[in-house]
């Protein structure tokens, strides 16, 4: 069946270039539809399919038939082999969803663009949207080497054309090619390793890693793998397209590519260290730093940060390296024969890939809706958000409390596994161990306080508060249109805060499969947590209800009065005196001023000026790793440039040139020097 | 639950025993033991003052930030009683719900849009945010120690460690009730007394809170502080060996001592400097990981 579909599918996408305006967008949502009714049925028949561990013979074919949905598409370049696993089911159910609310979104959010963009540009955008789509899907499901890297090389040209959305402007324009420069580097890290797979087992696919690992050296080609992965997924030393990138974007791309794209990264990363045979408690430490540095650092530079998309941006690095973090203690559990950590620390990172495409996608959506209204993503000229767009408030509040990792949300339970995970590994084990994991403990505590600050800002200065400069009247809602899909992801993050075990319950068996573990222990003490955790959190909202009611009832029938905000005596205030994002964050910049690099520009008073004239006060955020790129990149320029001075135009000159260029290489000759 | 019951009973002295212990060491006769629950319900009988600027944000928080203390303190366990709620790693729930709490009450005094609560929030955001890490490390101490995981069984594993759980166990005291003082926006952090808005913490984020909302923050306020002691307490109360009644004694002297405590610190300790603050919190962390290391390699080398 799927060897008309899927093709036909493939072949229906070019109608979107052609079809008019009015129809383009429904039949991309039906492509998009199909698409995903074709692949999330075997993708959750995979995922929910319930064996476990000790009843698998892998050599045998039913076990084979029951691990994995083999589909084969033969044509004249050859065979192409798809195959659906656990593991890559539960990213393609992750993508599908993820890419579902991005489309029902795109429509409300792109018709402020009907006017000023002509329908070849929305033809073309919708048509990168379906096979950025696509090419997800085929990143997910090929394994062989070569398919991998074109579906991979279409992904990052697809994403490509979706940021230059807004090619007119030149930062976009800039991004976008740096965004494309960036990627050909991860892509060319990925082909080494893929050629290195090759040359030591003869096949060049995931499906021979095992097959290399077990007779050569396997911190080498993982590295590689990782860093050819760690571009796309931004970790940190590789991260610095990306705050770029996302909010060059059109929001709904933004939530796409943040939400599920870069989690391509984390799924590579993971379908390697599957295979990964030895010196893994070396690469357990190291995916362990270098994501515990990640997140930090994201955090860290979120909270500079003056524009509401690029702090997202930065959020993602900070959630990749949670993710990452997960994934480092399961590999050290894999190392010290721990089950347990294995299972915590891998679920705990796979959960965390599910929450972050959720609420990311919801954050990057909701401020979307208020750079469409407002037409500024910047913080310090937002503020008082909430009275004129109380939905999209709460979504945006929803978002920030599930990112924050607080309870009742779905950002705690992933946490709550990690944690669990850490102190498991602290009170067993080596000193060095104990170390590493209370450091790691550290971060993480670290990590969740620092969004607690970031996102309090984030809100309270975009939200709260009164407006910091004059908006137009009748500025509204967004459209229920673009509010729906933001209220279905809203919806699923509550549902994996109330009741994680039905997400739970299939990671667990993924991970048990994949390692031959017995899941049983892991899941009983799993369920009893989360059952005490749910009913908390439900004491908790009932609670809240009957002090709210509380408060009715007694607030009733007496007479509220309602005047301005206090001003500490003073009857003169405006609104821009309020706390500003940029204030809000100066304290704790003060503190971390090592580590972020931030200038300041100001002139200071001087003594003698009696009445001070008007100033002003800038903070610029920087990047270290970015500023640093900069510098490399811009030495290569000085260096260019200075070579420039040979190419003088001059066909005199270029003669000379090649005059000496023949007298070296003949005196080279005769000295027998080549 | 036990424990969330007694804390709650011992809620209702626990601010006049601060505020005798102050009036007595300046010399003042003071008011009656239950003088700030008079207060409180004065408050809840008063209709409300709300600003313009304000959203539904603002009427929300009070009750979250009170509604999240009371689950964490069903969290609470007691010694020697079963507990019903507490499972492993339920301080990390513990945590975060207050964390939740906090959220909340930052974004209420964001709410009104004065650049004096904004300063408040601020600083306790960046304070609740260096705090976090102190708390998460004493009790890894305390897992490393006792080898278990939920609050329950830490720390009635915890007292049989030796030798060993006498000196964590004052390290954990001093660590926690520092937490609780700043938590709470008391004396080294923060002033409760101060009457400039630009230096306080706490005090200015209510600024605009009245009438019932008001009292909700400070009966939240005050449970907080009952939180803390209670535990306090279990790292005092002995496991077994004593009956119910002579325990649940014990848990009331702890907390009337803790309230001592605070009440004879704010009198004879001055508040430090704002800018100072940070440094003084992260010393917190490191103290905590002082004892962790100390106890890793105890553990590891001369026990076993």
């Amino acid at each position: 069946m799927e060897q008309f579909f899927i093709p036909a599918a493939v072949l229906c996408s070019f109608l979107i270039l052609v079809l008019p305006g009015k129809v383009r967008f429904y039949f991309t949502l039906a492509l998009t539809l199909f698409i995903i009714c074709v692949t999330s049925i075997p993708a959750a028949i995979q995922l929910l399919a319930p064996f476990s561990a000790t009843d698998l013979r892998p050599e045998s074919a039913f076990a084979a038939s029951l691990t994995s949905t083999n589909w084969i598409f033969k044509g004249y370049l050859g065979e192409l082999h798809f195959t659906i696993d656990k593991l890559s089911s539960f990213f393609i159910l992750i993508t599908n969803f993820t890419v579902l609310t991005g489309i029902l979104y795109s429509r409300g959010y792109l018709k402020a663009y009907e006017n000023t963009k002509n329908p070849a540009q929305f033809a073309l955008h919708y048509f990168s949207y379906t096979w950025l789509h696509f090419s997800m899907l085929a990143v997910l499901t090929l394994r062989d080497g070569l398919p991998f890297l074109i579906a991979w090389e279409l992904m990052a040209v697809s994403s490509f054309m979706l940021i230059l959305f807004e090619a007119e402007k030149r930062a976009t324009l800039k991004t976008a090619v740096n965004y494309l420069v960036q990627m050909h580097i991860g892509f060319v890290l990925l082909l080494f390793a893929f050629l290195i797979t090759e040359s030591g087992t003869g096949q060049m696919s995931f499906d021979a890693l095992p097959a290399y690992f077990a007779n050569h050296s396997n911190i080498g080609l993982f590295l590689l793998f990782f860093a050819g992965f760690a571009v796309k997924a931004g970790f940190m030393p590789f991260h610095t397209w990306l705050p770029d990138a996302h909010p060059a974007a059109p929001s709904h791309v933004s939530g796409v590519m943040s939400g599920v794209m870069i989690k391509m990264g984390i799924y590579g990363i993971v379908r390697v260290l599957f295979s990964v045979q030895s010196d893994l408690f070396l690469i357990g430490w190291i995916i362990l730093v270098v994501s515990a540095i990640s997140g930090l650092m994201g955090v860290m530079l979120a909270i500079t940060q003056h524009d509401l998309k690029k702090l997202l941006a930065y959020h993602s690095i900070e959630n990749i390296g949670i993710i990452g973090m997960g994934l480092g203690l399961g590999t050290m559990g894999l190392a010290l024969h721990n089950p347990i950590l294995v299972l915590l620390g891998f679920s705990g990172g796979l959960l965390h890939v599910l929450n972050h495409s959720l609420f990311k996608s919801l954050l990057f959506f909701s401020s979307g809706s208020v750079y469409k209204i407002f037409h500024t993503g910047n913080l310090d000229q937002l503020g008082g958000v909430i009275h004129k767009m109380p939905r999209t408030s709460i979504l945006f509040l929803f978002g920030a409390f599930a990112i924050c990792g607080l309870p009742p949300l779905n950002g705690f339970i992933s946490e709550v596994l990690i944690y669990l995970g850490l102190f498991n590994g602290l009170s067993t084990g080596s000193v060095y161990q104990s170390i590493t994991l209370l450091l790691a403990l550290i971060a993480l505590t670290l990590i969740g306080g620092l969004a607690v600050f970031c996102f309090t800002k984030a809100f309270g200065v975009v939200f709260l508060g009164s407006p910091r400069k004059e908006t137009q009247d009748g500025v509204a809602e967004v459209s229920s249109g673009m509010l729906f899909p933001q209220y279905l992801i809203a919806g699923m993050i509550l549902l994996i805060g109330l009741l994680p075990m039905i997400f739970l319950n299939p990671l667990i068996n993924l991970i048990s499969v994949e390692f031959h573990l017995s899941p049983l222990p892991v899941l009983i003490s799993l369920t009893g947590i989360f059952t005490k955790i749910s009913l908390i959190s439900l004491f908790l909202i009932i609670l809240v209800s009957l002090l709210m009611i509380i408060r009715y009832l007694l607030l009733k029938s007496r007479k509220v009065e309602y005047g301005p905000t206090w001003g500490c005596g003073s009857l003169n205030t405006n609104s821009r005196q309020q706390y500003t994002g940029t204030s809000f964050a100066d304290n704790f910049i003060e503190i971390a001023q090592p580590v972020l690099q931030s200038k300041e520009e100001y002139r200071s008073i001087r003594e003698d000026e009696i009445f001070p004239s008007k100033r002003s006060f800038n903070m610029h955020p920087s990047d270290i790793v970015h500023s640093a790129l900069n510098k490399a990149t811009d030495f290569t320029m000085l260096v260019l440039k200075k070579l420039a001075r040979l190419q003088t135009g001059n066909i005199r000159h270029y003669v000379l040139y090649a005059f000496i260029f023949i007298l070296v290489i003949f005196v080279l000759l005769y000295l027998k020097l080549i | 639950m036990t424990g969330a019951l007694l804390a709650i009973v011992s809620v209702i002295f626990f601010p006049g025993i601060i505020l005798r212990v102050k009036s007595i060491a300046s010399g003042r006769k003071g008011p009656g033991i239950l003088q700030p629950w008079k207060n409180i319900i004065l408050l809840f009988r008063k209709s409300s003052v709300f600003s313009t600027t304000t959203s539904f944000i603002f009427r929300l928080a009070p009750a979250v930030y009170l509604a999240t203390i009371c689950c964490a303190l069903l969290l609470l366990p007691f010694p020697g009683m079963p507990s019903l709620l507490g499972f492993e790693v339920d301080f990390i729930l513990f945590a975060y719900l207050l964390a939740l709490g906090k959220f909340m009450f930052i974004l209420g005094a964001l709410d009104t849009g004065s650049s004096f609560e904004g300063m408040g929030a601020n600083r306790k955001a960046l304070y609740s945010m260096l705090t976090e890490p102190a708390f998460f490390i004493l009790f890894g101490t305390l897992v490393l120690l006792s080898g278990h995981l939920s609050m329950q069984e830490i720390f009635s594993h915890f007292q049989f460690a030796g030798e060993f759980s006498l000196i964590t166990g004052a390290i954990a005291i001093y660590l926690l009730v520092q937490i609780a003082m700043i938590e709470n926006s008391r004396m080294p952090v923060d002033d409760p007394k101060t009457h400039l808005e630009l230096t306080m913490v706490h005090e200015v984020m209510i600024l605009d809170y009245s009438g019932v909302d008001l009292a909700l923050i400070q009966t939240g306020t005050n449970l907080k502080f009952v939180l803390y002691g209670g535990l306090i307490a279990n790292l005092i109360l002995p496991v077994n060996g004593g009956w119910f009644a002579a325990n649940v004694l014990l848990f009331f002297l702890v907390q009337a001592g803790f309230a001592a405590a605070i009440g004879l610190m704010e009198s004879f300790r001055a508040r430090k400097k704002l800018a100072k603050n940070p440094q003084f919190i992260v010393t917190l962390s490191s103290i905590a990981l002082i004892a962790f290391i100390v106890v890793l390699l105890l553990t590891r080398n001369l026990l076993r």
